[in-house]
């Protein structure tokens, strides 16, 4: 046999050379066969396959069957029996590269100046070489949509797989959406107000629907540009929407109350876009509606806390599944800052222990997630003709007890899964002696 | 509002009703000189035919009350009118004793509005910035005596006249120490004849008010300065020459035999300035804040007095759901009971004084007085807690608070019985001196009178009807209605010449001794004269006295929340059979085992168990471990961090533990039972911790976890020297200074035991002598803290993250003898194990946290496996309200990211918490005689598809999945319940406020990068003081 068999010794070959992260290399690309043998396949659509194997030609699935016949010739073969294929899972709302630690504020680089900025794009300051990347990769996470914070309308966000030597290599799809923060419309006592008992210095509900009204008239202003002729000077902020109006890109509208929820359908309404709803904390409230008006719903945090005292104790938990119920195309997202994304399967691991199957919460952390960010096409799932960006793992990707990452795959090159923190690991277990 | 009625009845007319006393009281000022013509007034009154109420259950009918110079000379039905007295005609009125407020700030100057928002990152005013010999700390202010700034204030006194009001203790409501109150009555005079008492009480609050000092910057921080100013004003009584000066304590001391009052304003509050009184032996008198009958059993086991204010929360707007669903059930809850406190107090036999403090207006307090008693309070206890009680309270009795022979003549005259709703005060007598209320109404005119018009035509004579409200019937031939206004003295008439006509007559004229007289014109400009006189009295009885229903109210649950319970669960015999039983013990994992839990305690553990009264639970299919054990958690507590200084070791969570955080009850549901609360991370040398069982329903006391040895909480590294400011300006401010001040303060501490034991040596020779150390050494709580640490009776739990700060604080331990017990956080305890090992510590970690600031950039997930291979004994900590629900799954982190086995990860969150805490002997694992917290977990514990279904703490069952079920459709029943009373008082024109959410605080380490919802607020943004 001429093919090159690997055998699965452990969850990553670290080179004893290789102390720092600068050696873990981006992986070259690979336009051979290749081929995941006899492993059980998680789709990402709610099928499971098993016994099963992937045949991969060019970075894209070619064939998904068993029994497969793999040719003599120069091809790499994993065999991966008794493990489980995933989809890479997709983080779908992230600061990462745009932030490296929290607290220095030289570091941080999702947030501009001003209230209106369409044109900023996240997607020029996404750092490669963030050591949070390869953490997260770790974990099975192989795309992220960078998203710039800040201001009613942050800029737009871009879509990049986790496995690059700058962002132009990194990029996926540009520009998918525009972020639009939603001013609170919470009546809501200040902060001091809260202590001392004295009246909220003005109305905060008033001012946000102010806030509102402003955005309206951008993309009205925005509209009637888009639509006018012999126009000679340009305005990149009305450039930068026009996507929004013929639906080549999407509003992402960060809110969590019903109200503000209900305004969000109101700019699908009015100008037509396609509107998906970031947060959404109580959109377990208003299923049905979301599904009507065809608005998805990113779950930025399954991992918090009720929002009320008297709210179900496991409530964020259990909103994955109301969504799932009404058939609203929904995400799990991992927006922690202290674990920085890395737990984005354990939140949905959650959620499959509060009323979703194991197979609709990786769903919504794999398929859903692509189809929300307009890469529905080309990833998300396993499927024939997909981009080969897979994982395969020891056991059940979704709880920790099982979820270790032996493998993963981005557009078919097999990526280094050597992180600073494995690095760290071997360096002190040499330190004292430690095996494993 | 104006009444207007147009005839009176001139036969009963008093005989002084416009009599208008002027300026002063009737005797002047002797050292006063007279500009213009001395006007000595009449001094003696007599008030006969009266009712008088000289106090509850001392009622006199057909009365008399003699006044002589400001004070009651006699009382009764059998006294004599002196010939010199002007006399009073009270027929139809009742006489009280005016009321008393002994919660006032009435001629005090106005407070300055203070800007300070504690900041974290902000430079610190360290030092007191109050000029003068006074003591350390800006907010004791026990020098401050309300006399020397009181200024009488005719436009509130009016105010409070009006209410019935007649004598305030005031006070200057800005501090912690607040100096003495002054005792003053309501009368328009020079201030030198209106105090009562010019120190008359001594205050005290939470609040440190216009203090900008930065320290105390936590309720405890302010407990703990209350505590050492007890010990230091005693300390300093025999030690002023090595102090100097010190007028705050030297003022301290002055004012303890007063009577001691304390602003708590809450139920918890309350608890807590009555503990800090049984410290010190001091009683306090304390200023409630409402929502006290909530715990009504504690507040009389307090045996304090109270006073209460009738401060009642408006109805809010809930006509739009989506704004309804932020309000709390508990302030729908508060809003309707609030205005049962009163009866509860009275209920529980507390003695109580009532006060109009805290009014959003001092009108409203008559109206809510009746509100009151309709939710349950009795009419005589009212009256006592606005005349006797407060009178008693403050040791006045024998001045005022009730009508006798000698006491100052504070009195008001009513309508009617004080407290029914259509009575209103006609008069208030302050010091013998009259002051109108609501004169217009002395008498009604309500009944039939003959008017007579003398027009050219000739006597026309008409019968004239008054009725209540103010319709007036004209009956000649026809009846005709007419209008009319009468404010006591001038009289205005106006009807229609005829049924149909629209010309009116009009009538002007003033009540006389023997009826009403005056002129008129009718439609053609013709002038008249006109009288009128009674024919029938109308009586003007108050409305039928139909005993009012009192309101039915909601259940009170412990804790005031729809999670509560409104009766406390008790101990059970239980059997848990046929579970997969993780011991944490030898003996491991156990398939199929039964564990009998009997008296709180773990009875049995093995296999075909049974117990003829125990209730089995099914275990087949499911886990049963220990409960969780979170070494570090923020939960439960009014106030984490004392920033105020680098060294706060006087400070105890322990003061100041919330037995209402929701948070208790949602990390039952995550299988926690005990948590050990920590002092936050501002400071080097933090606070006293505190253990506590998750006890829901418990009070602060019956949370804490008994016969534990204490310990406290250091911190190192970016935290404490405040890397996130600009502008720090509090030593240290670098890890340099971090070690140092750690060396520092066990330097003094050594010192100050050595101190301690060479004032303690009994002289030579004298046999039978005792020494007592404190006569000469100041007791210093801080060191007091820092010594337990030397002789090992106080163990540390310290934050760290970097090795060499770890490294540093080894050695600061191995130099003056002690470990540091636990290193918490510890992300680089990796780097240095084999150190932590050696010097004895156990680590407390997380597990994946890591870059969130520059200190944790080497944080790793097999941190904790890898201690733990190398020796340690290796906890999972939350630190995080939310995580600490998950606490099994984060401790599976490890088998994920090192191949740890799962029992010794479940162990990370339950025995070897246990341990580093020293309390493994009760806790942590499933034993025989351990403590019966348990939890039933669906699933393999250390699974992401594991939820708590039982948790179960000292043999009770404090969470139970099947009763949280019940209690979600019991919540929202009772919240739509809440919503339609509250949309009814809308509908009847109540005042409404506008739909306000409901804020939760949340206190964390000040590490934290997300946000923890909605309804949060982070108690680090804000003063936690306030």
């Amino acid at each position: 046999m001429k093919n090159n068999i690997i055998a699965l010794l452990g969850a990553s070959l670290i080179s004893a050379a290789s102390f720092a992260q600068e050696n873990v290399y981006p992986a070259p690309e690979y336009k051979g066969l290749l081929f995941l043998k006899n492993g059980t396949v998680h789709v990402g659509n709610g099928q499971v396959l098993e016994n099963t194997t992937i045949q991969i030609n060019n970075g894209k699935i070619e064939k998904i069957g068993q029994n497969l016949p793999i040719p003599m010739d120069d091809v790499k073969v994993f065999d991966v029996s008794g493990k489980h294929i995933y989809p890479g899972l997709i983080l779908s709302s992230s600061t990462l590269g745009l932030v490296e630690v929290n607290s220095v504020r030289a570091t941080i680089d999702h947030t501009e100046l001003g209230e209106i900025n369409p044109s900023i794009r996240s997607i020029v300051a996404y750092n490669t070489d963030s050591k949070v990347i390869n953490t997260l990769k770790t974990n099975g996470i192989l795309m992220a949509n960078i998203v710039p914070d800040g201001g009613l309308i942050s800029g737009s966000s871009s879509v990049v797989q986790l496995d690059a030597w700058n962002w132009e290599d990194a990029a996926v799809k540009m520009e998918n959406g525009l972020h639009f923060r939603m001013p609170s419309l919470i009546n809501r006592p200040n902060r001091f107000a809260f202590f001392t008992g004295a009246a909220a210095p003005s109305d905060p509900v008033k001012r946000g629907l102010e806030q509102v009204e402003e955005i309206k008239t951008f993309f009205r202003e925005a509209q009637a540009y888009a639509n006018e002729t012999g126009r000679t000077s340009t305005n990149l902020k009305y450039e930068a929407v026009k996507g929004l109006f013929n639906k080549s890109q999407k509003l992402f509208v960060h809110c969590d109350i019903v109200k503000e929820m209900l305004i969000a359908v109101d700019f699908a309404k009015e100008f037509g876009m396609d509107v998906v709803i970031v947060g959404g904390s109580e959109s377990y409230q208003i299923p049905e509606l979301l599904k009507q008006n065809n608005i998805s719903v990113i779950l930025n945090q399954m991992h918090s806390l009720p929002t009320s005292i008297d709210d179900d104790v496991d409530q964020p938990y259990k909103t994955a599944a109301a969504l799932q119920k009404a058939g609203v195309l929904y995400a799990i997202n991992d927006a922690d800052g202290q674990t920085r994304g890395r737990n984005l399967p354990f939140n949905a691991g959650t959620a499959a222990a509060y009323g979703l199957t194991k197979e609709q919460a990786l769903q919504a952390i794999t398929l859903n997630p692509a189809k929300i960010l307009g890469i529905g096409d080309q990833a998300g799932s396993i499927e024939v003709g997909k981009d080969a960006s897979l994982v395969v793992s020891e056991g059940d990707i979704l709880d920790m007890r099982s979820s270790i990452i032996l493998h993963a795959f981005i557009q078919g090159r097999k990526v280094d899964l050597t992180d600073k923190h494995k690095q760290l690991d071997e360096r002190y277990r040499k330190k004292y002696g430690l095996t494993k | 509002m104006r009444k207007h009625f147009m005839l009176p009845s001139g036969l009963r007319l008093p005989t002084l009703l416009c009599a208008v006393l002027s300026g002063s009281l009737a005797q002047a000022q002797p050292t006063f000189p007279i500009n213009g013509i001395a006007d000595e007034k009449v001094a003696t009154y007599a008030f006969i035919n009266a009712t008088i109420v000289a106090e509850s259950g001392s009622v006199f009918n057909a009365a008399t009350m003699v006044v002589k110079d400001g004070r009651i000379l006699s009382i009764g039905t059998n006294v004599t009118v002196p010939k010199e007295a002007m006399v009073v005609d009270c027929k139809g009125k009742y006489i009280y004793p005016s009321f008393i407020d002994m919660y006032s700030d009435y001629g005090m100057p106005p407070l300055a509005a203070v800007q300070r928002r504690f900041n974290f990152n902000a430079p610190a005013q360290l030092t007191s910035n109050q000029k003068g010999a006074y003591g350390w700390n800006q907010a004791i202010r026990s020098d401050v005596q309300a006399i020397t700034q009181f200024a009488a204030n005719e436009e509130k006194a009016k105010q409070l006249r009006e209410q019935g009001f007649g004598t305030v203790l005031t006070h200057v409501q800005d501090g912690i120490a607040r100096g003495t109150g002054t005792l003053v009555t309501l009368a328009d005079d020079k201030e030198n004849k209106t105090v009562l008492k010019d120190k008359a009480a001594s205050h005290f609050s939470f609040s440190k008010g216009s203090s900008t000092q930065v320290y105390p910057s936590s309720l405890m921080g302010t407990i703990a300065l209350l505590r050492q100013s007890f010990i230091d004003a005693q300390w300093y009584k025999n030690n002023a020459a090595k102090e100097g000066l010190n007028l705050s304590l030297q003022s301290w001391n002055e004012n303890l035999s007063l009577p001691q009052i304390f602003e708590a304003n809450d139920k918890w509050m309350a608890l807590r300035a009555d503990k800090i009184g049984d410290e010190f032996g001091i009683q306090y008198i304390i200023k409630a804040g409402g929502n006290e009958y909530q715990r009504i059993q504690e507040m009389a086991a307090s045996k304090a007095p109270f006073i209460l204010s009738l401060n009642f929360p408006q109805a809010m707007d809930v006509e739009d759901p989506n704004d309804a669903r932020f309000i709390s059930l508990s302030d729908m809850k508060h809003w309707e009971m609030a205005p049962s406190n009163a009866a509860a107090f009275e209920k529980a036999n507390i003695p109580f004084a009532l006060s109009a403090a805290d009014l959003r207006d001092a009108k409203q307090f008559l109206a809510n007085l009746r509100k009151a008693i309709e939710y349950g309070l009795s009419e005589n206890k009212a009256l006592d807690a606005l005349t006797k009680t407060p009178a008693t309270l403050l040791g006045v009795y024998n001045e005022v608070g009730s009508l006798s022979t000698g006491k100052w003549a504070n009195f008001i005259i009513t309508s009617g019985p004080v407290f029914q709703d259509k009575t209103v005060i006609l008069q208030n007598w302050v010091q013998g001196k009259k002051y109108g209320v609501k004169e217009d109404s002395w008498s009604a005119p309500m009944g039939e009178y003959q008017l007579t018009l003398n027009s050219a035509k000739g006597p026309q004579q008409y019968n004239l009807l008054i009725k209540a409200g103010g319709a007036a019937s004209v009956i000649q031939k026809d009846t005709l209605t007419g209008k009319f206004s009468f404010d006591g003295k001038l009289v205005k008439l106006s009807f229609p010449e005829s049924k149909q006509s629209k010309k009116n007559i009009r009538l002007s004229g003033v009540s006389q001794a023997d009826g009403w007289q005056g002129t008129g014109e009718d439609a053609s400009g013709n002038k008249f004269y006109w009288t009128a006189k009674m024919v029938k009295e109308e009586s003007a009885k108050t409305d039928s006295v139909k005993k009012k229903i009192t309101p039915e109210l909601g259940a009170v649950p412990f804790p005031f929340n729809g999670y509560g319970f409104e009766k406390m669960p008790e101990q059970q015999t239980l059997l848990i059979r046929n579970a997969t039983v993780w011991t944490n013990e030898k003996d491991g994992k156990l398939e199929g085992a039964d564990v009998l839990v009997k008296n709180g305690k773990i009875a049995a553990v093995g296999k075909g168990l049974s117990d003829a009264g125990a209730t089995v639970v099914d275990g087949t299919g499911k886990h049963l471990t220990p409960g969780i054990i979170d070494e570090h958690s923020h939960i439960a507590a009014a106030s984490i961090n004392e920033g105020g200084q680098s060294v706060t070791s006087e400070v105890r969570i322990a003061d100041n533990l919330n037995p209402e955080d929701i948070n208790i009850y949602r990390q039952l549901s995550g299988g926690v039972t005990s948590s050990h609360i920590l002092h936050g991370s501002a400071n080097t040398i933090g606070g006293q911790t505190q253990l506590i069982k998750l006890r829901w329903g418990a009070d602060a006391e019956g949370l804490k976890f008994a016969n534990w040895i204490p310990q406290i909480k250091f911190a190192l590294g970016e935290n404490v020297k405040r890397s996130g400011s600009s502008a720090n300006n509090r030593f240290p401010d670098s890890r340099m200074g971090v070690e140092e001040v750690l060396v520092d303060a066990f330097t003094r501490a050594r010192d100050y035991e050595k101190a301690i034991a060479a004032a303690s040596v009994v002289p030579k020779g004298k046999k039978g002598a005792t020494a007592n150390p404190w006569a000469t050494v100041r007791r210093d709580l801080e060191l007091d803290a820092l010594v337990e640490i030397l002789n090992k009776k106080r163990f540390i739990t310290c934050h760290s993250y970097v090795q060499s700060e770890i490294t540093a604080a080894i050695r600061v331990g191995d130099r003056f003898g002690f470990t540091f017990n636990t290193f918490t956080h510890i992300l680089e305890g990796y780097k240095v194990a084999d150190k932590m090992k050696t010097h004895g510590s156990n680590a407390s970690t997380f597990s994946d946290w890591w870059n969130y600031k520059m200190e944790v950039i080497d944080a790793i997930p097999q941190n904790a496996a890898i201690m733990q291979e190398v020796g340690l004994n290796v906890a999972i900590n939350s630190d995080d309200a939310e995580m600490a629900r998950r606490l099994n799954q984060e401790a599976a982190k490890s088998v994920k990211y090192s191949k740890m086995s799962e029992e010794d990860a479940l162990k990370m969150v339950t025995l070897n918490p246990a341990k580093m805490l020293h309390v493994e002997d009760r806790v942590g694992s499933i034993k025989v005689g351990k403590d019966a917290d348990l939890v039933l977990w669906s699933d393999n514990p250390l699974s992401i598809y594991a939820k708590a279904e039982k948790t179960i703490v000292d043999g009770i069952v404090y969470f139970d999945r099947q009763r949280d079920q019940e209690l979600r459709a019991k919540i929202t029943a009772e919240k739509s319940r809440l919503e339609q009373k509250m949309m009814g008082e809308k509908k009847a024109g109540a005042p409404m406020a506008p739909a306000r959410a409901s804020m939760e605080i949340m206190h964390t380490c000040s590490d934290h990068a997300h946000s923890h919802g909605l309804l949060v607020v982070d108690a680090d943004q804000i003063n936690s003081n306030d």
